[in-house]
């Protein structure tokens, strides 16, 4: 495969995305408009874009006969069987966490944390670039290899975006919809420990 | 067996007639029941007229791996003695909605045969069939003898019809409900066993969602005393588990409901000392959200353990390594792929005796999630299971290097199905085709009886295909390959191809015709969104009159195109119950 088109590249080969090297690539993906809340504003690139474009180039050609825009629209793939899906889908209480600078998402299952404390813990394990100190009012979440601090925020049902550890604990559960760990330094426009809600998306 | 035959039918007829009078037919029938290999058995029946005979009379369990190859009048007419029958239906890419609803596989007209002659059947065993809550309350009512029924990924019945067999077949044994689109109106079906019932030995109803009557569940595990698998649902509770496990100590299989409950200290040590007294548990399953901190709980069962399944359970990899440090026996494991490579390492570590593992993606459909496993994971495993023959790896990564080492470490695979999640994803590392990974494994892997491909494939893996994998039956394809020759060289290359899966690729017609001789040989094959035409599924189905040739059109699809073509061979002729969206040609 000649990767003829590696000098040409288009304007949406410059675009910023998620994900591993090699993997999917922009020409599998229409994700303009997928993305929700703040994630829309943070745009992280990590793909060495040579292996981007060689990628597509490849793909360009086998689209020519017969592949898929996107993997979300393509029937019955990967082979999963139905059965399994809806049985995972079941599954309570699954919420996606993202790490402002990580380059993925991670879903965690929130019924199967009693505490914040323990939710903390199972993030550090799966971030493992972080550590949690333990302050005297408030927990903080520290990147160790850059020191950046970040504050775990969570979108509620409402479609507000709150600080964690506010509400009790099960209430928590309840109406959190997706958590952010967004860095400290972004965290201004979110009123900390007040009742009522903020109304805008900030 | 086939040399034999040929042999008696020329050998000097005075001695094979002194030997045929020596050996009355009750004698051969008597030799051939002890028989239970259905291959054994079909080349048994080749021999002569007269083993043919005894053979059919003799035979009492009966496999049809595609219910539409032979009619419910062909089989009652050729075996008299049956007891025992496994019937499957569906294409298996129907498992992925690939296949039109109401396609057919419907089992009634086959109880409606059975119970004017085989009214003694004792055992059902059903897979992608089409069965209805009438047919359940028929094989209810008709069957004074029936003992087993086993159901799984078949659709269009409800809970009602499971009360049927619950409150007719008084001599059940075994009720199997598994991975079905089942309608679960309510629990109350397994209320219905009589207080007189005690013959269950195998229950599994993990499929259903419904609360059942706990009280009616402990009961019936308390008179059942050879109860030996018992697999709930995810509405029984760890406390409900617990006065279950007090009341079946003998179990050897156990599918638990909801491991998510707040227990405090006293009813954990009443759930862990449960476990520590059923020792003869050697499956365990189900463990739905389970809470890593009542995992301890297993510790101890975990010891004898020779099959996991924790597919249904999302942990992360400290909390699965911590756990499977406990199960050194292992032989088959099932796990999501959120355990990820660390956890995948862990198993490598601690089950030396591993055969099997099915790694499924927890969230395949995401494309916002991208953890899971990688190679790396696999890879580990393979050095430390080095047993290992039967792989279902779903990743989002792949290289050639990896599958050619994991192969170097375990060479007896039989079953290697690995799906890279991203369709035509090259080898990450080198960007170039999967080529040479597949073909590692078929050079090295001389037993390999099953294949699923995936990744960027040029048609060099099918020429490795056909030119190495001696020993394959069963084949998927999808999104892969370049032209014609590449399913040409499986069609040519591979003697024991009995199933053949297509999908995506761009075969065409001269690929199609090439094997016009070869599916008689074969079970099905099924081409969807390939390049091949009405017109040669015409011509196919012209010169191959034992074939049926049935096509699925797409909506607004071009007239010309087969979008989804599904060939098997078949004795009983085109079959009358399609439905309109499929086209027997």
């Amino acid at each position: 495969m000649s990767p003829e088109k590696v000098n040409h590249l288009p304007e949406s080969d410059t675009k910023l995305t998620l994900g591993l090297p090699g993997a999917g690539g922009e020409c599998h993906r229409t994700k303009a408009g997928t993305k929700r809340g703040f994630l829309e504003t943070v745009d992280l690139n990590l793909m060495s874009s040579s292996n981007d474009n060689k990628h597509c180039e490849e793909n360009d050609a086998m689209a020519s006969s017969k592949t898929p825009a996107t993997k979300a629209q393509v029937v019955g793939w990967p082979p999963v069987r139905a059965y399994r899906k809806s049985a995972m889908k079941g599954s309570c209480k699954f919420v996606k966490v993202a790490v402002d600078g990580a380059p993925y998402l991670r879903k965690v299952d929130l019924e199967i944390y009693h505490s914040y404390q323990e939710l903390l813990s199972a993030l550090e394990d799966m971030f493992s670039f972080l550590t949690i100190r333990n302050h005297v009012n408030e927990r903080k979440i520290i990147d160790n290899v850059n020191g950046v601090e970040y504050v775990p925020t969570y979108e509620d049902k409402d479609g507000d975006w709150m600080l964690v550890g506010d509400v009790p604990w099960k209430m928590f559960v309840e109406s959190c919809k997706r958590v952010r760990l967004m860095k400290s330094s972004e965290a201004i426009g979110l009123a900390p420990r007040t009742p009522a809600k903020n109304s805008s998306k900030s | 067996m086939e040399s034999e035959s040929k042999r008696k039918k020329e050998s000097p007829n005075t001695a094979e007639l002194a030997v045929t009078a020596s050996f009355p037919d009750e004698v051969l029938e008597i030799v051939l029941s002890l028989l239970t290999s259905h291959r054994d058995r079909s080349s048994v029946s080749l021999v002569c007229k007269d083993w043919y005979r005894a053979e059919r009379w003799s035979r009492t369990q009966v496999f049809i791996g595609n219910c539409y190859s032979v009619s419910p009048e062909i089989l009652t007419r050729r075996f008299p003695n049956i007891r025992s029958v496994t019937l499957k239906g569906k294409p298996r890419f129907s498992d992925f909605n690939l296949v039109p609803p109401n396609w057919g596989a419907d089992i009634h007209a086959w109880l409606v045969a059975f119970a004017a002659k085989y009214p003694f059947l004792e055992e059902l065993r059903l897979k992608r069939m089409a069965v209805s809550d009438e047919s359940l309350e028929f094989l209810a009512s008709n069957f004074p003898n029936f003992k087993l029924l086993s159901l799984l990924s078949c659709d269009g019945f409800s809970t009602d019809g499971l009360a049927a067999i619950a409150t007719h077949c008084k001599n059940l044994t075994e009720l199997d409900i598994q991975e079905n689109g089942i309608e679960d109106s309510s629990g109350s079906w397994l209320s219905c066993f009589p207080e007189s019932f005690t013959s269950l030995e195998v229950l599994n109803f993990a499929n259903l969602t419904s609360e059942v009557n706990t009280d009616a569940l402990e009961r019936l595990v308390s008179r059942c005393k050879s109860l030996k698998v018992l697999k709930v649902n995810k509405s029984i509770s760890l406390e409900q588990l617990q006065r279950l496990l007090v009341r079946a100590p003998q179990l050897e299989e156990l599918g638990t409901g909801s491991f998510l409950q707040d227990l405090t200290a006293r009813p954990y040590a009443d759930l862990e000392s449960a476990f520590n007294n059923c020792k003869n548990i050697h499956t365990l399953s189900g463990l739905w959200e389970a809470v890593p901190l009542y995992l301890p709980a297993l510790y101890n069962s975990c010891a004898n353990l020779t099959f996991l399944n924790l597919s249904y359970t999302a942990l992360q990899s400290g909390e699965f390594a911590k756990l499977v440090v406990h199960c050194p026996r292992l032989r088959r494991l099932w796990v999501l792929d959120t355990v990820e490579d660390k956890g995948l390492e862990a198993v490598g570590s601690n089950c030396p005796l591993l055969e099997e593992l099915r790694v499924f993606p927890a969230d395949p459909f995401d494309e916002e999630i991208i953890h899971g496993v990688t190679e790396e994971g696999f890879v580990a495993v393979s050095f430390g299971c080095r047993r290992l023959h039967y792989v279902l790896y779903f990743c989002r990564q792949m290289t050639n290097a990896a599958v050619a080492t994991i192969v170097q470490n375990c060479p007896n695979f039989t079953h290697f199905r690995l799906c890279i999640m991203t369709p035509g994803l090259p080898d990450y590392l080198t960007n170039e085709p999967m080529d040479e990974a597949f073909g590692a494994v078929v050079k090295t892997c001389s037993k390999l009886q099953r294949l699923s491909v995936s990744g960027l494939l040029t048609d060099l893996t099918f020429e490795y295909i056909g030119k190495y994998a001696k020993n394959l039956e069963t084949l998927s394809v999808a999104f892969a390959g370049r032209s014609d020759r590449g399913m040409q060289c499986v069609l040519e290359g591979c003697p024991k191809l009995r199933k053949l899966e297509i999908r995506d690729c761009p075969f065409g017609n001269e690929a199609l015709l090439s094997g016009l001789e070869k599916y008689e040989s074969m079970r099905s094959l099924w081409m969807s969104a390939c390049n091949v035409t009405m017109n040669a599924c015409r011509r196919l189905a012209k010169q191959m009159p034992r074939l049926n040739v049935e096509v699925m059109k797409e909506d607004g699809s071009d007239d010309s195109q087969a979008d989804k073509v599904y060939i098997y061979r078949t004795v009983a002729g085109p079959r009358r119950d399609a439905p309109p969206s499929v086209l027997t040609l």
